[in-house]
């Protein structure tokens, strides 16, 4: 039975966690002290030897992405962490920066060392007031106590409600004040990121693992996860479980193993459908249950890691109006630059919508499948990509239940059975 | 409404955060919502001045986001997450509810102009569902009737506190000025987390 082991979330049940006092009374900004003091590279090398990776849905070695950076170019260096929060599902990143901004702060601060850039902005989603309060004043404390304004300036930037942002590319483009639509690659951020100079683009959760990386060193990371996914990372249940919430776990915990040790699925009731990361990633059923979540064992079982926001759905669910639901965010989110994507979602809406509701015909789960293979891969960004995942997935394993849709006429589904207060809005 | 002296100071004060000027555009946008309630024309022609940009570059960036109004919203702008999970466990009746109840279509605005309500995609509160944001604050865990409850409060003009936020609703206006980085003194007002962000670190205390 793998354990929950806190460390990101290690303090966020005192009160005032969210203030310099706290974060100073547990500890923090030790870890930017002891790396100040260290040659960049060596922070580089330790936080590769930690085994790190991003925690923001790829996966990509975090140390590896800070030592792409060239050095000695001359050029101005920039870091930039990704609080976009949008992925359906994911609602990690969120929780952590209202816990513990500091956190964040400490971890630009070091990671900025070791790339050799004296601007770090922090792009945050703009639906979000609160955070962004406490993100602003965690900022303007840290000036004030001089760990940020000697060589490192920090910036919150806000977005305004554009899911492509959370795309790193689209992310600079918007930062940089235009749309934001994604750029082709190469060239990779880490030549020409914001401002065409070398840029680092990291997650919330990436950044914020530094500190304790940085403290209590790359081997005691290392201890603590799979043999290729290491370390400590929150996992996010919501759904239909008798206790949803944050449960921060080494890598390869399984879905089972979370579900027993918070209550399971609501009661009366069984699982359905799941999400391992939000809804880009393919869907699983109840034979995953013993899947490890970590990158390998994830995509091993055909889907991914991402965010691990585990959407948990139990029998009441309709997989096609859930699918049609992702599908309608996909449309409407999608930027509109590649063909493939902005006409596609536009056209997997059309055909789900029908479906759901009954009208259409068998033959049109092969066009489904043909639209997905169009856009899949043929686009800039991997916005389309994960269009696809919900469909392609969810005809997988419940194809008889599209066709109960065209049978039936309609959906045979209750909405209501499926709420949270059920029978309640009668 | 024209800007004053001091808006333009404040305005400069936001330019100067970044390297390049151009960067600034969407704090100004939140910023030109902050006292207009919404984008209007004399707000891009300003923020097209102090950038140096044109009346176009600044338009083509501000409808590209859904959170800049081209026209204006309630003082009280009420967003029901409808993505799946939400939709699923209750938004789509909270949403639907809320219509009839205010007699008001999505992305529309009650004759008092105290509520406006949309539709909103994910906004990471996932543990939270079903999800209401209002002024872009956490309403979190509603219910039919809790969410009819709090549009009326809106109407009356006694809102109750946000779960996860500050001790008072503000206004759109006010929340558009935090999203500008204009500081409100309320970032240490409100719960440092709810319930079930702390349930695993609870259960780890427990030798789980």
């Amino acid at each position: 039975m793998t354990k929950l082991v806190p460390v990101l979330s290690a303090h966020w049940d005192e009160k005032d966690s969210f203030t310099i006092e706290a974060y100073t009374r547990n500890g923090g900004y030790k870890a930017s002290k002891k790396a100040l003091a260290m040659d960049p590279d060596a922070v580089i090398q330790l936080v590769k030897d930690s085994g790190l990776r991003g925690r923001g849905g790829a996966g990509f070695p975090t140390g590896m992405k800070w030592g792409f950076i060239p050095q000695g170019d001359n050029k101005d260096h920039y870091l930039v962490v990704n609080a976009d929060e949008s992925e359906p599902g994911t609602c990690k990143d969120t929780p952590l920066l209202l816990a513990n901004p500091h956190v964040l702060i400490e971890g630009c601060i070091i990671a900025s060392h070791a790339i050799r850039a004296k601007h770090a902005f922090i792009y945050i989603r703009g639906e979000v007031t609160h955070v962004v309060r406490r993100l602003n004043q965690a900022i303007e404390d840290a000036y004030k106590a001089g760990h940020l304004g000697n060589g490192i300036e920090l910036v919150l930037h806000v977005g305004a409600g554009a899911y492509i942002c959370g795309e790193e590319t689209a992310l600079l483009d918007s930062l940089e004040g235009f749309r934001g639509q994604p750029r082709l690659r190469p060239p990779f951020p880490a030549i020409a990121g914001l401002y065409a100079r070398p840029t680092v683009v990291n997650n919330v959760e990436s950044i914020a693992s530094v500190p304790a990386i940085i403290e209590n060193g790359a081997e005691w990371y290392q201890a603590m996860g799979t043999e290729k996914s290491k370390g400590t990372t929150l996992y996010s249940l919501s759904g239909h479980v008798n206790n949803p919430g944050q449960f921060e776990a080494p890598l390869g915990i399984t879905l089972r193993e979370i579900l027993d040790l918070s209550g399971g699925i609501r009661n009366g009731h069984s699982l359905k459908f799941w999400t391992p990361g939000g809804s880009s990633t393919p869907l699983f059923t109840a034979e995953h249950l013993d899947v490890p979540l970590d990158y390998e064992g994830v995509s091993a079982a055909g889907s991914m890691l991402g965010t691990k926001a585990l959407q948990i759905f139990d029998e009441t669910t309709c997989v096609v109006r859930a699918v049609l639901r992702w599908t309608e965010f996909y449309k409407h989110e999608s930027c509109g630059k590649c063909t493939p994507c902005r006409e596609g979602t536009w056209w997997l809406v059309q055909i789900l919508r029908d479906l759901e509701n009954g009208k259409g015909t068998e033959a049109d789960l092969a066009k489904l499948l043909d639209l997905c293979d169009n856009i899949m891969g043929r686009s800039f960004c991997a916005l389309g990509d994960g269009a696809t995942s919900p469909i392609t997935s969810s005809i997988k394993y419940f194809r008889e239940e599209y066709i109960a849709h065209l049978t039936l006429g309609a959906c045979p589904f209750d909405p209501v059975a499926s709420t949270l207060f059920e029978g309640a809005s009668k | 409404m024209a800007f004053s002296e001091e808006d333009f100071q404040v305005m400069d004060s936001i330019i100067k955060r970044y390297p390049r000027s151009r960067s600034a555009i969407m704090p100004l946008l939140h910023y030109v919502q902050s006292k207009a309630g919404y984008i209007t024309n004399e707000g891009i022609e300003v923020i097209a001045k102090v950038l140096q940009l044109e009346a176009a570059e600044v338009t083509a960036v501000s409808t590209f986001y859904t959170q800049y109004k081209p026209t204006p919203v309630g003082e009280y702008h009420v967003g029901v997450c409808t993505n799946t999970l939400c939709a699923v466990m209750g938004g789509d009746a909270i949403f639907n509810s809320l219509k009839d109840h205010l007699g008001i279509g999505n992305d529309e605005v009650t004759v008092d102009g105290k509520v406006s309500l949309e539709h909103i995609e994910c906004n990471a509160a996932c543990d939270y569902a079903p999800v209401v944001m209002a002024n872009w604050e956490f309403y979190d865990n509603q219910t039919v009737q809790s969410a009819k409850d709090l549009v009326d409060a809106m109407r009356a003009g006694n809102p109750p506190a946000p779960t996860r936020g500050p001790n008072t609703l503000g206004t759109w206006k006010e929340a558009s000025a935090v999203l500008a980085g204009i500081n409100d003194g309320k970032a240490n007002e409100g719960l440092q987390a709810g319930t079930p962000t702390l349930l695993g670190l609870k259960l780890s205390k427990e030798g789980k």
